[in-house]
C-alpha cells in the first residue's frame, strides 16, 4: 500500500504532463488513471473534511528536554533512538496538550535546533506482562493475581538515547466533521490549543518517546523562523512516520525517507509507505 | 470514609535527595559504578529506580492489603505460563491449536467489556498500577487485552546538582568461599563504589486527567505517594546505599486539572546551589535551596513537605 499524505501533491502530479508522443499519452493515460484511483482511495480512507486547506491554520511549538528516546522499530530489545523526533512522537506531544475526536494532527516540519548527540543507559527491566487470566480469577475471589516478581523476571536492557534536544514543531490539523458537535469548529480547536500551550496546560505531561523523558514546551516566541543546528543536507534513511490506526486491532506502521535540510525535517508532502 | 474520588488538580513536584558514602543507583554497564553523565560528571538516578522504592515503601507500610497492593514486586518467584492463564479463564483452546485466535475472538465478542472491567479491577486493587500504569497484553495473539494503562504519575531522571566524585573502595573479607581458595589464601578482596556526597534533584508530574479518565488515582493515593516519597529511603538500607535521605519535597498544586503554568517555569523557581565559600560539598548543609515565589503564579500553591510520618 502506498499513499500520498496530502492531496495537494497528487493534484500536482495529475496536471503536470501536457506535451508528449502517442506512446507517452498511453503512459499518461495509465498514470492519470492510477493517480485518480489513488486520489479516490485517499478520499475514501481520509473521510475528514479538508476544506481547511488554503486558509490552513498552523501552529508552531517549541519543545525541549534533557533526553529523548524515539525507538527504532528494528532495535526494540536494546532500544536505539532515531536521530531526530519522529512525526508520530511529535503528534503524541501535541495530543498530550490538546486533542479532540473531531480532529487529527498533521505534522508539517520538525526543526532540529540542537546538535544530534547520543548517550547510553542500561536499566533493569521486567520481562513479563500482566497475566489477565490470573487477574480474572482473583477478581472472582480465587488466587493471588500472579504478581510480577522483579528478581525473577529481570532483564537488563540498554537504551541509546538522545541528549539535550530542542525542536520546533510546525503542524496543522484536519477535521473529521462526523465526530464534531454543532458548536465545534476549527477556530475553536485552534484557540483551545493556543490557550493551553501558552499557559503551559496539558491533558497529561508530554514526553519524548518514553515517559521518563518529559517534554517542556512553549509556543514559538521569536519573530523569525527557527534556525536548524546545521546547514546542508543529511540523509536519515527510512524513518517511522506514524501508525495507521484504521484497523485498531492491527495498527500498521508507515515509513518515509527522512532528510534533514539545513536542520529541518520536512514531512509535509513526503511519500509514506507501509 | 476516606476520600476515594480521583484527584482534580494537576501537580508538579521536585524531590531533593542526597547520598553520603553510598551508591544511589548502580550502572550495569560499568560494573555497578554509580551512574554518571560522562560529559558533565553529574550523577544520575533512573526513574525506575525511584519507582521501585516507592513501590517497596507502600508494600512494606500497607502489608499488601487492597487497595494498596503492589503488582510489580521484589524477591519472589514467578512462573506464569500462558496455558495456566487460559485454564484460569476456563478457556479450552490452547495456543498450539489452529483455531486459538478465533476462539479468543469469539470469547471477546460475547463479552466486549471484559477488557475494560479487568482494567478497572486492576486499578482498584493495585496502588502501583493506579499510579504508574502497567502493560496488560497477555493475549495479544487473540487480540484479547486490557491493554496499556497509562498512570497519572510520571517521573524523569534524577540528576545531581554538581558533578559527583566516584570512589572505588577496596575491601577484604576474612572468610573464603571454597576449600580450594582456603588452601590458597586466607582472605579475598572485593570492591565497592561510593559517592562521598551527592545532592540529587528529580522532577515529577501528575496528570489529573489520566487519574480521572483512566486509573482513578485519588487524593488518598496522593497522600500515600507523598508519604512514600518522603520515606522511600528509610526502609531501603543496605551496604551499598550508604546514607540516603529525602531532604525536600516541593509540591506545586495547580488550581485546575489542566494546570496554570508550564512545569519548567515552576521547576525553574527552585534554585539549588552550593553555599558561597563551599568548595567541596559533604553535607546537605553545604547547599542552599531558594524558592523564588515571585515567578510562581498566585493560583499555583507551592508547599514544602517535610512531614516524615513513617
Amino acid at each position: 500500500m502506498r499513499q500520498r499524505i496530502r492531496g495537494a501533491s497528487l493534484r500536482r502530479r495529475v496536471e503536470r504532463p501536457h506535451h508528449d508522443t502517442s506512446l507517452g499519452s498511453v503512459f499518461i493515460g495509465v498514470f492519470l488513471f492510477v493517480s485518480i484511483l489513488m486520489m479516490w482511495y485517499v478520499g475514501v480512507v481520509n473521510d475528514e473534511d479538508t476544506s481547511m486547506k488554503g486558509g490552513k491554520m498552523s501552529i508552531r511549538l517549541e519543545v525541549w528536554g534533557e533526553n529523548a528516546l524515539f525507538s527504532r522499530s528494528e532495535f526494540k530489545t536494546e532500544r536505539v533512538t532515531y536521530d531526530v523526533m519522529t512525526p508520530s512522537a511529535a503528534r503524541g506531544i501535541l495530543e498530550a496538550i490538546f486533542w479532540h475526536p473531531g480532529m487529527r494532527w498533521r505534522i508539517d516540519r520538525i526543526h532540529v535546533l540542537n546538535p544530534i548527540r547520543f548517550d547510553s543507559i542500561r536499566r533493569n527491566e521486567v520481562d513479563s506482562v500482566i497475566n489477565i487470566g490470573k487477574i480474572r480469577t482473583m477478581a472472582e475471589g480465587r488466587g493471588d493475581g500472579g504478581a510480577i516478581y522483579t528478581a525473577e523476571s529481570i532483564q537488563q536492557r540498554s537504551s541509546t538515547i538522545l541528549r539535550d534536544v530542542r525542536y520546533v514543531i510546525d503542524a496543522h490539523f484536519e477535521l473529521n466533521r462526523a465526530k464534531m458537535s454543532s458548536t465545534d469548529s476549527a477556530e475553536k480547536f485552534q484557540s483551545m490549543f493556543m490557550r493551553r500551550a501558552a499557559k503551559g496546560q496539558c491533558f497529561h505531561h508530554p514526553y519524548f518517546g518514553t515517559r521518563e523523558f518529559p517534554v517542556e514546551f512553549q509556543l514559538w516566541q521569536e519573530s523569525g523562523d527557527p534556525v536548524g543546528f546545521e546547514q546542508g543536507h543529511r540523509n536519515l534513511g527510512y524513518m517511522l512516520y506514524d501508525f495507521d490506526y484504521r484497523n485498531p486491532a492491527h495498527p500498521t506502521p508507515l515509513f518515509f525517507r527522512a532528510e534533514l535540510d539545513d536542520g529541518v525535517l520536512d514531512v509535509e508532502s513526503v511519500e509514506v509507505r507501509s | 470514609m476516606t476520600d476515594r474520588t480521583p484527584i482534580e488538580n494537576r501537580y508538579d513536584f521536585t524531590i531533593l535527595f542526597d547520598v553520603e558514602d553510598g551508591n544511589p543507583n548502580g550502572d550495569p554497564d560499568s560494573g555497578n559504578m554509580p551512574r554518571v553523565d560522562i560529559e558533565t560528571g553529574n550523577g544520575l538516578t533512573t526513574d525506575v529506580c525511584i519507582k521501585r522504592k516507592i513501590r517497596d515503601y507502600v508494600q512494606t507500610a500497607m502489608d499488601e492489603q487492597a487497595p494498596w497492593r503492589i503488582y510489580i514486586q521484589n524477591r519472589r518467584t514467578l512462573n506464569r505460563l500462558d496455558s495456566e492463564a487460559l485454564e484460569a479463564e476456563h478457556i479450552d483452546a490452547r495456543p498450539e491449536s489452529k483455531d486459538f485466535a478465533k476462539e479468543i475472538k469469539t470469547l471477546k465478542k460475547s463479552d466486549p467489556t471484559l477488557d475494560l472491567r479487568l482494567r478497572d479491577y486492576m486499578c482498584s486493587q493495585f496502588f502501583d498500577i493506579r499510579t504508574f500504569g502497567a502493560v496488560m497484553t497477555t493475549f495479544v495473539k487473540g487480540s484479547l487485552s486490557c491493554g496499556q494503562v497509562r498512570g497519572p504519575v510520571q517521573l524523569g531522571f534524577a540528576r545531581s546538582i554538581d558533578p559527583v566524585n566516584v570512589q572505588e573502595i577496596s575491601i577484604t573479607r576474612i572468610a573464603v568461599t571454597t576449600e580450594a581458595d582456603a588452601a590458597d589464601k586466607n582472605n579475598t578482596m572485593g570492591n565497592k563504589f561510593i559517592i562521598p556526597y551527592g545532592l540529587y534533584r528529580m522532577n515529577g508530574y501528575i496528570s489529573a486527567k489520566l487519574a480521572q479518565n483512566v486509573t482513578g488515582f485519588c487524593n488518598e493515593d496522593l497522600d500515600m505517594l507523598w508519604r512514600a516519597i518522603l520515606n522511600m529511603f528509610e526502609f531501603d538500607r543496605s551496604a551499598a546505599r550508604g546514607n540516603m535521605a529525602v531532604r525536600k519535597l516541593y509540591v506545586f498544586k495547580h488550581s485546575s486539572a489542566l494546570g496554570d503554568a508550564p512545569s519548567w517555569k515552576l521547576f525553574d523557581s527552585i534554585d539549588v546551589h552550593k553555599r558561597d565559600g563551599v568548595d567541596v560539598a559533604r553535607s546537605f548543609g553545604d547547599y542552599e535551596v531558594h524558592v523564588n515565589r515571585e515567578t510562581i503564579p498566585d493560583s499555583v500553591n507551592v508547599s514544602e513537605m517535610v512531614d516524615h510520618t513513617l
